[in-house]
């Protein structure tokens, strides 16, 4: 059970065995995630699906030629069938009218089968060595040894100096392809290059986290980075940080409880992270997101009512006159309650003044409600001017146009139809001065 | 969709594992409906995290089975000691039992409940695609067509996804989680190399399954590898053969143009 000595028994990395799994996790989900961030980018995600359960025939291949489980043999093998499922998803796609996610479907299928066929054989052949073997299906990060640390923690490392050493050319290959091939980058080479270190970022998570869960050790951590920042560089050290921090729970959840897998608990932290960050991270975030639509629609409704205020004011020459609720609304079309919530919040701002039971619009307000109606003639007037929209066509987009004009948009409009006096129905455009 | 087709088929897991926990057995109804449910709440979190929580659609496939995939392992894990299940059933499943598994006995001959179960669903699959032809044909061709003509574009893509789970589910017994998707996906893609009518693909499709099922039994008993697994990589190599011939033959065709 979880209590304090532990946690420090743990985090203190006593234990040799505990020091080579935490260390080897980390690396391995560093390597992952970082290697991810570009694969996800590319909008190839899935990609590393295929990838990750193609290295099974690899590792068993591997294992038949060596006879043994020397992890240089099975890390060979791997790479090279996993390499072989990128090539051959690329071929599909490009040969025959077969979509890119039905060729990724069934080369990982596939390649699984013949994995898992291969895997078999070797099994009822009997040969001693092969007990453990199964568990790249799964993975066993938990009985990571000093060797497999030091084999795997270094090729987590090769990893991800090679991410470091060739950052500019991928970022060009996962951003601007035609300026790549512009300035003339040798654009097959770095994607080699790139493949290549995915395909060993995965061949050696498989140790970790077992072949379908792979996947998510690279998409995951991406997936939730990129709700945090615009910026590669943050994304890179967000993914890096993210892996890092699931590798240890997950190890910390399998240490301080039996029978429990590392793999999949580093899987569900990983998880956990993305919905938060789904649902919390500033600007990108559902809540964020609701907040600024709430936000929008009260602009919104504010600007629709001031608007009616000044049609109001010019149908009778008096913009200063008591309103009641229904001479707004029979003006235009406002549900009842949205508008008395809208009067409420505008007054509160002294855009009108609240008397009894009618309104009366403030200066301030006066000045608002002729600005959106302004915006809203110089927008019909332009487009059908400089888009030749016809007469009917003009009000809806309009409409949706003078929430969103800034001052300086305004003002440029306002100098390119050289200040009219009259829209196109006759109707005065009014300007404050 | 195809990947949709082989999210569910990770993630109805837990699904099978919860059924399991609540004293399930294999092939009972509890399965099928934990399966399915999970089958319906993925295709539902994948839409939810890209619609609402605008994540980039690959992606979300990707997390949301790997998410529910990692669950379900960890209550295999966690209650292995209560449930009849374990690691090695999920992946490859277990067709060679089928022949020693007891079943209705009739006039002597004994039919194993497996295929009792997999005739039945046969039957089902065959009946949905009979009568729901023309709702699966408009909606995945032209949903926006079928959307004006009154048809629900959406309750179609949630039956064909519960006719997936409810696939998956059953075949899980006999071959496993993974491979499911190579019986799901592949012949339909070798047909579909081959011709570009629906009906001539559904016939097709069947033609490679069985052909293939049966040549992968043989040559499984001939190396003594898992018969499931032998079937999936016979049905990829018969897309290796296809694909090959129709390269070839396009650029056969082209070369004849060309001296024309």
């Amino acid at each position: 059970m979880v209590d304090i000595q532990n946690i420090i028994d743990f985090l203190s990395l006593k234990e040799a065995n505990v020091r080579y799994v935490v260390l080897g996790t980390i690396l391995l989900s560093v390597a992952s995630s970082v290697i991810g961030c570009f694969a996800l980018l590319r909008k190839r995600a899935l990609i590393v699906d295929s990838i990750s359960h193609s290295v099974l025939p690899g590792v068993c291949i591997g294992f038949m030629i060596s006879g043994t489980k020397d992890p240089l043999f099975l890390l060979g093998g791997a790479m090279l069938t996993g390499w072989l499922s990128i090539y051959f998803i690329d071929i599909i796609t490009r040969y025959s009218k077969i979509k890119a996610d039905t060729a990724i479907g069934l080369n990982l299928s596939v390649f699984f089968a013949v994995g898992i066929l291969l895997l078999t054989i070797i099994q009822n052949s009997g040969n001693p060595n092969q007990s453990g073997l199964s568990d790249f299906l799964f993975g066993k990060a938990a009985t990571m040894v000093e060797s497999d640390m030091l084999t795997f923690g270094g090729m987590a490392l090769l990893v991800i100096s090679g991410v470091a050493l060739f950052y500019k050319q991928f970022v060009l290959i996962s951003f601007d392809m035609n300026f790549a091939k512009t300035i003339g980058l040798n654009i097959k080479f770095y994607e080699f290059v790139l493949s290549i270190l995915t395909v060993m970022a995965v061949a050696i998570g498989i140790q970790t986290v077992g072949v379908v869960l792979m996947a998510a050790m690279l998409i995951t951590p991406a997936a939730t980075a990129r709700y945090w920042t615009d910026n590669l560089r943050m994304m890179l050290l967000i993914a890096a940080v993210i892996g890092a921090f699931s590798g240890i729970a997950g190890a910390f959840i399998s240490y301080t409880y039996d029978n429990m897998p590392t793999g999949p608990w580093i899987v569900i932290v990983f998880s956990l992270i993305a919905i938060a960050s789904m649902i919390f991270a500033p600007r990108k975030g559902i809540v964020a997101k609701w907040f600024r639509q709430k936000q929008n629609s009260y602009k919104i409704m504010e600007d629709n009512i001031l608007k009616a205020f000044y049609h109001l004011g010019e149908k009778e020459g008096d913009f200063y006159k008591k309103r009641t609720v229904e001479d707004l609304m029979n003006l235009r079309k406002f549900e009842r309650g949205r508008l008395l919530n809208g009067l409420k919040w505008l007054s509160a701002e002294n855009t009108i003044v609240h008397i009894n039971d009618t309104y009366v619009l403030s200066k301030r307000g006066k000045a608002a409600g002729e600005r959106i109606v302004r915006i809203h003639r110089l927008w019909e007037l332009y487009l059908k001017k400089y888009l030749r929209v016809a007469d009917d066509h003009v009000h809806d987009d309009a409409e949706t146009i003078e929430h969103i004009i800034t001052p300086e948009l305004e003002l440029q409009l306002e100098k390119l139809l050289d200040y009219p006096e009259e829209d196109q129905h006759n109707k005065k455009i009014p300007y404050s001065k | 969709m195809a990947m949709v087709g082989d999210a569910i088929s990770h993630s109805v897991l837990p699904g099978i594992v919860i059924a399991f926990m609540m004293g399930g057995k294999l092939g009972s109804w509890y399965l099928l409906v934990g399966a399915a449910v999970f089958g319906i709440i993925t295709t539902f979190l994948i839409e939810f995290f890209n619609k609402k929580g605008g994540m980039q659609h690959d992606a979300t496939i990707g997390v949301v089975f790997t998410s529910l995939f990692a669950l379900g392992i960890i209550l295999v894990t966690v209650y292995a000691r209560d449930v009849d299940i374990d690691q090695d059933c999920v992946l490859y499943g277990e067709l060679d039992h089928v022949a020693i598994e007891d079943g209705v006995h009739l006039s002597g001959l004994i039919i194993p409940y497996t295929v009792i179960r997999l005739s039945v669903m046969l039957l089902c699959v065959i009946a949905l695609v009979i009568i729901g032809y023309r709702g699966l044909f408009l909606t995945t061709f032209d949903a926006a067509y079928a959307a004006t003509i009154g048809i629900s574009v959406m309750s179609w893509h949630y039956i064909l996804m519960a006719a997936v789970s409810l696939s998956t589910v059953l075949s899980f017994g006999s071959v496993g989680a993974i491979l499911v998707v190579a019986f799901l996906i592949t012949p339909p893609a070798t047909a579909y190399l081959l011709t570009d009518k629906l009906k001539q693909m559904i016939f097709l499709s069947v033609l490679f399954g069985i052909t293939g099922s049966i040549i992968g039994y043989y040559f499984a008993t001939a190396i003594d590898g898992a018969t499931s697994a032998a079937i999936a990589s016979v049905l990829g190599m018969q897309f290796i053969v296809v694909f090959v011939w129709k390269v070839v033959e396009k650029r056969f065709s082209r070369k004849e143009t060309v001296a024309q």
